[in-house]
């Protein structure tokens, strides 16, 4: 059981940009994946996810024994993966209950219906473990929202969705530090051992706060080194220059 | 003629109305339309002689008319007068309880929910099936008010002192092509006549359906609220898909006098080879309200611009409409606000969808004259868009002179990204739920002004849609 990349390629149809990449996320495991700019962090989310913008070629990704790359996005959403959005969408005139009643509902059988006022205690409870007013079930989905807000919207759509591997692109940009702090504490509330999770970021700064059990280095769509929680400080301290040098050296 | 059919094993159901019934029909005008055809709806209804003269007037303005193709689509030279019949009945009164009603037709109002929507929800209900009403119904203590509610034919003949005060008054017979031939052959549709100072608290309900093919169905329906009064009236329609065009071409005029409000909300859901060419429009007196919420799904092009002149001071008048244009369909609608006294206000609100190849037009005529002061007016139109094929028109005229006024314009087009889909899609929901959910969205609120029941089934019927646009 795990979320399993191998051998994956994938990229846009002119540019190859993940290039052979390998990763075994397994339930309880926290993966950190940093790299510079450019290095195929984002894409490797919307590859994961399915965006039609990317095409595979080659490569498997599995989800404990369902392969994703064979499903349609909202599949493998269903199938348990969840994203986590850098820029999370706006959507004019759905309501936050609505939409999250509505993503609740698609994984029910046909014909099975929420219960409605099940939904709202634990859709509460959710919100004031991450500090957000009882007002935001009521908002159009990120619409007017700030930063922080839109990332604390996608922390409570990870909680209530409950899904066996999340992954977070980037979620740490745009926070600040007790926004940061309260996303975090969603996020460690919903490990579980049954739970996976890999947390796609530029800055050491949020695995202060979500410690992982491993980092891992992606350059140039591969992964390059990995290590364990100290990877990322001495990347923050280093850069990741010497890591350049150090692959250079080896190939 | 009388056509002969009791084979009734061909019938197929869903829930969009698309089923049909073998038709028993005792009276049926033939292919085509001239003078024989409005004599033999004369003869078959027993209309009073100013009637005939009425609709005989009305024929012959209606072959002198041109299509309007200089300003709307090239598509209505597509209908074929010829290939109609304009009257069709089994050649029974209306009945007043569904256990009379002939069975096919009490089935077809089944399936559509009808019955049931009267028994929770409304004052009153009339089903017209084909030409004529097949149900009327009303409320025993709305009728103890004085309130009338009857089809035209019923309204005519028995309530001529009021009926023939405002028949044509609103919509005067050559005020464009297709209220000519409604003029012609109308039959069915609603009178009805709320006493000064009643509210009716319940909707009054009619609801138009089309069983036949090769069929054109022509309503008239006239509301007449008394000074004080206050009615909301809602019709629904359908028809089956046939594989030949039908044509639905109904004239509606409200009269709301001092101090009166007339709601009239619409929800049609017509079959992809409907043409589908309506005039509707009210008279607003002194302080009275008149406001148009209109629903427009399906149909093979509709051309509809609810209207209201508000003919005493501080009337008011209001179109909300919703137009969704799936491929093969054109939603060619808008409002027209004509204002004819003091202070007064109007307010269009429309929100347009276009999908695939869908095409939705707005066109809109705001009219306030020199003489007048204190008058308002305020416009919003905003088209949706989904998928890059879709195309939308948005012509506003609105003409204000003197400068004693307030309007406003508001216009917007939006798309669906393929992100924002993409984004709820990664949330679990199917593509159609994902594009119903965005389309909801967008009109969520607008759907706020329907009755409950209502917005229930707009969202029911924007789900069917959607289930269908997408591979």
């Amino acid at each position: 059981m795990s979320l399993k990349i191998t051998n994956l390629h994938a990229g846009l149809p002119d540019r190859e940009i993940l290039k052979g990449l390998n990763l075994e996320v397994k339930p309880g495991e926290v993966h950190a994946i940093m790299g510079p700019n450019g290095s195929g962090k984002s894409t490797l989310s919307k590859v994961m996810a399915g965006h039609d913008d990317y095409a595979v070629t080659s490569g498997e990704v599995m989800l404990d024994d369902i392969n994703l790359l064979e499903l349609s996005v909202d599949a493998r959403a269903r199938a348990g993966l969840f994203l986590a959005f850098q820029y999370p969408h706006e959507i004019p005139g759905v309501s936050n209950a609505n939409f999250l009643r509505a993503a609740k509902k698609a994984r029910l059988p046909e014909g099975e219906e929420i219960d409605a006022i099940k939904f709202y205690k634990e859709m509460y409870a959710r919100m004031d473990a991450l500090e957000m007013d009882r007002s935001f079930t009521s908002r159009s989905v990120n619409e007017g929202f700030s930063g922080g807000e839109k990332k604390r919207n996608e922390i409570l759509q990870l909680m209530m969705l409950e899904p066996k591997y999340a992954v977070l692109d980037e979620t740490d940009s745009g926070l600040d530090i007790d926004a940061l702090k309260i996303v975090a504490r969603g996020v460690n509330a919903m490990r579980s051992p049954d739970r996976g999770f890999l947390l796609i970021t530029h800055y050491q700064r949020l695995l202060d706060y979500i410690q992982p059990d491993f980092v891992h280095v992606l350059m140039d769509g591969k992964i390059v080194h990995s290590g364990g929680r100290e990877l990322a400080l001495e990347l923050e301290a280093k850069g990741y220059d010497w890591l350049k040098e150090e692959e250079l050296a080896t190939a | 003629m009388v056509i002969e059919n009791t084979d009734i094993s061909g019938i197929t159901a869903d829930t969009t109305g698309n089923f049909t019934f073998p038709e028993r029909n005792k009276y049926d005008s033939g292919f085509g339309i001239t003078e024989k055809t409005v004599d033999y709806i004369s003869d078959v209804k027993g209309d009073p002689d100013w009637i005939r003269e009425f609709r005989k007037k009305a024929l012959k303005i209606f072959l002198d008319k041109p299509m309007p193709t200089h300003w709307a689509t090239k598509d209505l030279e597509n209908i074929k007068f010829d290939e109609f019949r304009y009257y069709l009945s089994d050649g029974q009164k209306p009945k007043r309880s569904w256990d009379d009603v002939p069975e096919d037709v009490k089935k077809t109002f089944d399936r559509l929910g009808i019955p049931e929507q009267e028994r929770k929800f409304l004052a009153g209900v009339e089903a017209q099936y084909d030409s004529e009403a097949a149900y009327s119904n009303i409320k025993a203590a709305v009728a103890e008010q004085g309130v009338i509610f009857v089809n035209s034919t019923e309204g005519l003949k028995e309530h001529p002192e009021i009926f023939r005060k405002w028949f044509g008054k609103v919509i005067p017979t050559g005020d464009n092509k297709f209220s000519a031939l409604n003029s012609a052959v109308f039959s069915g549709g609603s009178f009805i006549y709320v006493p000064p100072g009643v509210k009716v608290k319940h909707p009054l309900q009619a609801y138009f359906r089309i069983n036949s093919e090769q069929f054109g169905q022509f309503e008239r329906t006239l509301i007449i609220a008394d000074e004080g009064s206050e009615v909301m009236y809602m019709e629904g329609c359908t028809a089956p898909k046939f594989e030949t065009a039908t044509l639905h071409s109904a004239v509606v005029e409200l009269v709301a006098m001092k101090g009166a409000k007339i709601q009239y909300v619409t929800v049609q859901n017509w079959s992809s080879n409907v043409f589908n060419l309506v005039t509707k429009r009210g008279i607003a007196h002194e302080d009275a309200v008149v406001k148009w919420i209109d629903c427009n799904i399906g149909s093979r092009l509709t051309m509809k611009y609810p209207g209201v002149i508000m003919k005493g001071k501080r009337a008011r008048g209001e179109v909300i409409s919703i137009a969704l244009a799936n491929s093969g369909q054109h939603q060619d609608t808008g409002a027209k606000m004509v204002h004819a006294a003091d202070d007064t206000t109007s307010n269009v609100i429309s929100k347009s969808i276009s999908i695939g190849e869908g095409r939705s037009t707005y066109r809109g005529l705001v009219h306030i004259p020199k003489h007048l002061k204190g008058c308002k007016n305020n416009t919003e139109c905003d088209a949706l868009l989904i998928n890059s094929k879709s195309r939308t028109d948005t012509y506003p005229a609105i003409s204000v002179r003197g400068n004693q006024h307030a309007t406003q314009h508001e216009a917007s087009v939006s798309q669906v990204s393929a992100d924002q889909i993409f984004y709820l899609m990664q949330r679990g929901l199917t593509e159609a739920e994902a594009m119903s959910l965005s389309v909801n969205g967008f009109i969520n609120d607008l759907a706020k002004e329907f009755p409950m029941e209502y917005s229930v089934e707009l969202k029911r019927l924007i789900d069917l849609e959607m289930e269908g646009s997408v591979g």
